[in-house]
């Protein structure tokens, strides 16, 4: 199950990370064995919609520069944890959370705390590529000129396109319409959009979901070469791609002690270990593919 | 072969029981449901062919572009410049009315607030005449002004009501991308959610206009009193305009005048048709643009 460069993970981050980008290399100097500064430190976090309970007691922290991939099956609470980290759960009706989410050591849901300027810094990539019917010029440059970084815009919007990946295929064509790229390359569209404002946490909900499988290497490609830049958290079914990008894995499943079933973090570790040596059976039911 | 019963599966395949009476009754149904469509499609149809019939020989290049007697040029230009006031008052509102209801309000406002444009819909024009005399002419003078503003009153609804129906097609995920990119709503709003929406606020606003453009009671009583044989553009005085025009030639009993007034009829009728189907169209267009 887990593939053999995934041994090793630590040096996959840093070949990476120095092969990308200059910028890269800074987010990933710390070695393994110390304890990276934590992005997210969620403690204890309960998330609810009305009354019904989706996720109880959740511990876990998200280092800086990593690639952190949550998994589990249907309904666990995965995706939920992962739209409480920029808010994006704010506007669903009877959202409630209990318990607490530090951001650089900054409580999230802190009286003070404006939404806008948390998804400004925590970027999200959804499930479905959900490019603006306008041009891939205007899909990248969107952001940067509402947020006023008008100036370089088209060194920014090409910057932003080589960073996904995208911009030979779509260097020619900058003023056509996004809505004529493929599934693949509007999604890798959608990531260019979030790097454009140089955010510093990327939230990528089933990124790869709705692609097929060149497209999803293309993706998982990218985000090897996004490693360290940015601080990344993906959501994935698939439990090879999170053995192929991910440094540490979450494993969330539903616990159904209580009266009802409720999503819960399992175990974190990192990856190799999760999928090799999982210490928690359901664990080690799940990723070797006896889950019931 | 009982009806009540369950058939012989070896029986042969004829109707059996009282299929045969069911059967008839269906038949009657769909016959009833065609006819009265039939009435329908008919009822317009005899409509247009009288107009036609009887309007087509009033119609001439002097008629259109003339004063009285020999055309009806200042009731045409009175009625456009009338119908381009109230649309310039409702759109603006109307839209900011939609864009309340689809992005800003909860459940509870939206639904009383629907409920209101409905019965703002329902309102006899008359009544809505009455209110603009009372308000604007009553102790003052006649004037396009007040007759545009009884035409904003009518047109109000359908504008609100048909934007917020597309403004509700603009998908979900438009308006969740651009809120994790950090960007401020009313931005998102203005530079996404609306220009997306554009064609279908347009042919909302065009579908009302066409619906106000024909509406008599308002007018006989904001701007009938008027000179027929001058052009006029001055919204401040009692303009010209083809409703009560139509109305006022009717009312003579002189045969030249009803040629006139089926002429008038002809114009304003193949105005509002062509204005529908051509707004009818563009919507189609949009929205296929919006689902793809």
């Amino acid at each position: 199950m887990t593939p053999p460069d995934q041994a090793v993970p630590s040096r996959v981050r840093i070949q990476t990370g120095a092969g990308a980008t200059p910028a890269a290399v800074t987010g990933t100097t710390a070695a393994p064995a110390f304890q990276p500064e934590l992005v997210f430190d969620a403690r204890g976090v309960s998330i609810s919609y009305g009354a019904k309970q989706a996720l109880a007691g959740v511990d876990l922290g998200i280092r800086r520069g990593e690639i952190t991939a949550l998994i589990g099956p249907s309904g666990c609470g995965k995706t939920t944890f992962l739209r409480s980290l920029n808010r994006m759960n704010d506007s669903v009706p009877g959202f409630r959370i209990e318990g607490q989410i530090l951001y650089h050591g900054h409580e999230l849901y802190g009286g003070n705390v404006d939404r806008v300027e948390v998804r400004r810094r925590i970027g999200m990539v959804f499930q479905k590529p959900n490019p603006f019917p306008k041009s891939i010029y205007d899909n990248v440059a969107w952001a940067p000129r509402n947020l006023g970084l008008r100036r370089g815009l088209d060194e920014r919007v090409e910057a932003a396109l080589r960073g996904a990946a995208l911009w030979e295929e779509v260097k020619d064509r900058l003023k056509d319409s996004a809505l004529g790229l493929s599934g693949g390359q509007q999604q890798r569209l959608c990531i260019a959009r979030a790097i454009a404002i140089e955010p510093d946490v990327l939230l990528l909900d089933e990124p790869a979901s709705a692609l097929d499988p060149i497209a999803t290497g293309a993706i998982e490609a990218l985000m090897h070469s996004l490693k360290g830049r940015f601080t990344i958290v993906i959501v994935t079914h698939n439990m090879q791609q999170a053995a192929r990008v991910a440094d540490r894995t979450a494993f969330f499943s539903l616990e159904t002690g209580g009266a009802k079933p409720v999503g819960t973090l399992i175990e974190v570790g990192e990856t190799n270990q999760i999928f090799a040596e999982p210490r928690d059976p359901r664990t080690r039911d799940y990723v070797t593919g006896r889950f019931g | 072969m009982s009806g009540a019963t369950v058939p012989d599966p070896a029986a042969p395949l004829t109707p059996s029981g009282n299929l045969r009476r069911r059967q008839l009754v269906s038949r009657a149904a769909e016959l009833a449901a065609t006819a009265a469509a039939v009435i329908a499609v008919g009822a317009l149809a005899i409509v247009v062919y009288t107009v036609v019939a009887r309007g087509a020989k009033a119609i001439d290049l002097d008629f259109v572009f003339t004063g009285y007697p020999t055309g009806v040029g200042p009731m045409l230009l009175g009625t456009l410049v009338i119908a381009l006031v109230a649309t310039v008052m409702a759109m603006p509102v109307g839209v900011l009315i939609a864009l309340y209801l689809t992005e800003y309000s909860g459940a509870r406002g939206s639904g009383a607030l629907r409920l209101t444009l409905d019965l703002l819909n329902g309102l006899p024009s008359i009544i809505l005449g009455l209110f603009v005399f009372a308000l604007l002419v009553d102790h003052k003078q006649q004037s396009g002004f007040a007759g545009a503003v009884a035409l904003a009153i009518i047109e109000l609804p359908l504008i609100a009501r048909g934007s917020q129906e597309v403004l509700l097609l603009v998908p979900k995920g438009l308006r969740e991308a651009s809120d994790a990119l950090g960007v401020a709503r009313w931005r998102s709003v203005l530079t996404v959610v609306l220009p997306t929406a554009l064609g279908g606020i347009v042919t909302a606003t065009v579908l009302a206009v066409a619906r106000a453009a024909g509406e008599t009671a308002p007018l006989i009583l904001a701007s009938s009193v008027f000179d027929p044989k001058h052009f006029s553009v001055n919204p401040f005085e009692s303009m010209p305009n083809v409703p009560v025009w139509i109305y006022k030639l009717s009312e003579e009993g002189n045969p030249e005048g009803f040629t006139e007034a089926w002429g008038m009829s002809l114009l304003l009728v193949s105005f509002i048709l062509f204005a529908s189907l051509g707004a009818r169209a563009l919507l189609a267009r949009s929205k296929r643009k919006l689902s793809s």
